[in-house]
């Protein structure tokens, strides 16, 4: 008998493979010969193909955002909170479409793909991307899919950078920008976030300067120690407190540094192993790379108002209360930027207590002023 | 429209800027925006009332006006808008030095507690007015800064604020030969039109 998905789910998705076969020039100068982007689509592109929404992941994202892809799945995609039929990104109207990012280890080419020219995975010889290097491919994927113009492109985190800098890029191919949980660029506490990530995983002696593949072994501890200093800072110290607490694993205090006591510390380790598992080291490099190297403003003499003087897009900005990873006050930069070029923008400051990832979770308020927008946007 | 907005409206140019500060739902600047080109951004705190201004389209910003109007150049705006909300922020004097900063004409509405009911139920029993209008017991109410036409028209001469319209209208916002004559007295809703022309140069942040 067939699973029956809850009526708001976009229900079984299969990802999609396009090939690009036309070299891709490089923020870092160098160019990727040809390539592939996976992704999937939610919903019905119109004749006028003007309801396409593209949606950017985060740092550890991929394509799969939405629906099983079988029904034996125990979880759906990564943003299934907001996307489906009655959802934030309503899939009766909008025809969405999620790629795993060039770079990735979901799909897409990346830093674990087999080189063409070698017939070994690039390992440490994947150039490093940009966000705007992101941005080029995924025009390309929009050209191959027959979208001219997005209705909206959307992303939280990593994924809201894109957003923006598509609305830069791109000023005629997108309507709507929203961007949600982001800011205009790192701070130097962020970037000094992501070194330590960064240096566990490249300390790890399983890592071989990147190309731990050829030696059939995978940096598992550096994986594991980054994910668990980046999971610490997607949460805040409240939602933390209200989750683990102080709570034991057992009766009593061991008094060892082996035993896994704290019920915090069982959650991250745990955390750590799977994100280890399945993610390549590789590619968390240069997602955390581009995270740092992304300033848009940098080329307009740190002008941020300058910086948006030519963009057509409207905005929707959106931040958490709790959210240290990317403040409240990172989101209000971009806002006061975006006034001061008098641009369209929506600003909401939605109280939530679970940090950096309650633009992953169905915070009440935040889905309701996520609809407002999207239902406003016409196709 | 409500009827304080549909006064307010008159006196905005078309095709100006507008900010609105506590715009509520937005009807302001949507009527403004649909009717006389008017662009801009409305300030507001209450959730539903940001959702009803991004369902209709309205530039809005979730910004709580205690904490200033910090982030707003001096001039920037044509108009800035303040309605029924100077008597429940914590620094109305503040609050006024920063839209005469921000904007070259500001309008300003308030409740008057110099009206002759106001008076009278003071007077008579001895008690803070409760009424329609104002519903709110003393203890439980938004509004913590009260003040009368007098005491508004004082502050705005001791900051050198020049009033270019004022109309006391009871309220159902009509206004007559007599809330012209003795409008401290008569009129229960101040709707204030000023400016002060050399705010632009101080940089007061609240």
């Amino acid at each position: 008998m067939s699973k029956v998905f809850a009526e708001d789910s976009v229900g079984i998705v299969t990802p999609q493979i396009a090939h690009f076969s036309e070299p891709l020039a490089l923020a870092c100068g160098r160019a990727i010969a040809e390539y592939d982007l996976v992704y999937e689509t939610y919903g019905t592109l119109n004749a006028s193909a003007s309801n396409a929404v593209l949606i950017c992941h985060a740092l550890s994202g991929h394509h799969h955002a939405a629906g099983y892809h079988s029904e034996t799945d125990r979880k759906p995609g990564w943003w299934d909170s907001c996307i489906g039929p009655g959802k934030p990104i309503d899939t009766r109207r909008f025809f969405v479409v999620s790629l795993n990012n060039l770079g990735g280890c979901n799909g897409s080419t990346g830093p674990s793909s087999i080189d063409p020219d070698t017939g070994q995975p690039f390992g440490a010889q994947f150039p490093v991307l940009t966000v705007e290097d992101w941005v080029h491919s995924q025009a390309l994927l929009a050209d191959h899919l027959g979208i001219p113009v997005w209705a909206a492109v959307v992303g939280g985190s990593l994924g809201g950078m894109q957003a923006l800098q598509w609305a830069l890029t791109y000023p005629e191919r997108v309507r709507h920008c929203v961007a949600i949980a982001s800011a205009p660029k790192l701070s130097a506490q962020n970037i000094a976030f992501n070194e330590v990530a960064r240096q566990a995983i490249l300390s790890d002696p399983e890592f071989h300067g990147g190309n731990f593949q050829a030696e059939g072994v995978i940096p598992k501890r550096g994986l594991m120690l980054a994910r668990m200093v980046g999971h610490i800072t997607y949460l805040s110290d409240d939602s933390m407190g209200e989750k683990f607490g102080r709570g034991l694993k057992s009766e009593k205090l061991n008094y060892d540094f082996h035993s896994v006591e704290f019920q915090v510390e069982s959650y991250l380790r745990y955390q750590g192993e799977e994100f280890s598992g399945r993610f390549d080291a590789n590619t968390y490099l240069l997602m955390t790379k581009a995270l740092d190297y992304f300033d848009p403003a940098a080329a307009y003499g740190d002008d941020l108002a300058k910086t948006f003087e030519n963009v057509k897009a409207n905005f929707c900005i959106m931040s958490f209360t709790t959210d240290w990873r990317f403040s409240p006050a990172r989101s209000r930069e971009l806002v006061n930027a975006l006034m001061a070029a008098r641009k369209n923008v929506c600003y909401l400051e939605i109280d939530a207590p679970q940090g950096h990832d309650a633009f992953l979770i169905p915070v009440p308020r935040y889905l309701q002023g996520f609809s407002s927008y999207m239902n406003r946007i016409e196709i | 429209m409500r009827a304080d907005l549909d006064i307010i409206q008159e006196w905005i140019p078309a095709g100006s800027r507008v900010l609105d500060l506590g715009c509520g739902n937005g009807e302001l600047l949507a009527w403004l925006r649909d009717h006389k080109r008017v662009s801009g951004y409305g300030l507001e705190i209450d959730p539903d009332n940001l959702t009803e201004c991004v369902r209709k389209g309205i530039n809005v910003i979730e910004q709580d006006l205690n904490k200033g109007l910090g982030n707003f150049a001096s001039n920037s705006f044509d108009v800035v808008v303040m309605t029924q909300a100077l008597q429940a922020v914590t620094y109305p004097d503040r609050i006024l030095d920063e839209m005469l900063r921000v904007g070259r004409q500001c309008i300003i509405t308030f409740p008057n507690f110099g009206h002759w009911r106001c008076r009278w139920y003071l007077a008579s029993k001895g008690k803070m007015p409760v009424s329609e209008f104002l519903p709110y017991t003393w203890y439980n109410t938004p509004n913590i800064h009260f003040c009368t036409f007098k005491d508004f028209e004082a502050l705005c001469h001791e900051r050198q604020a020049q009033v270019l319209d004022r109309l006391a209208v009871d309220h159902q916002h009509r206004h007559n030969w007599a809330s012209k004559l003795w409008p401290n007295l008569l009129g229960e809703i101040g709707i204030y039109r000023v400016s002060s022309p050399g705010f632009a140069q101080h940089k007061v942040a609240v």
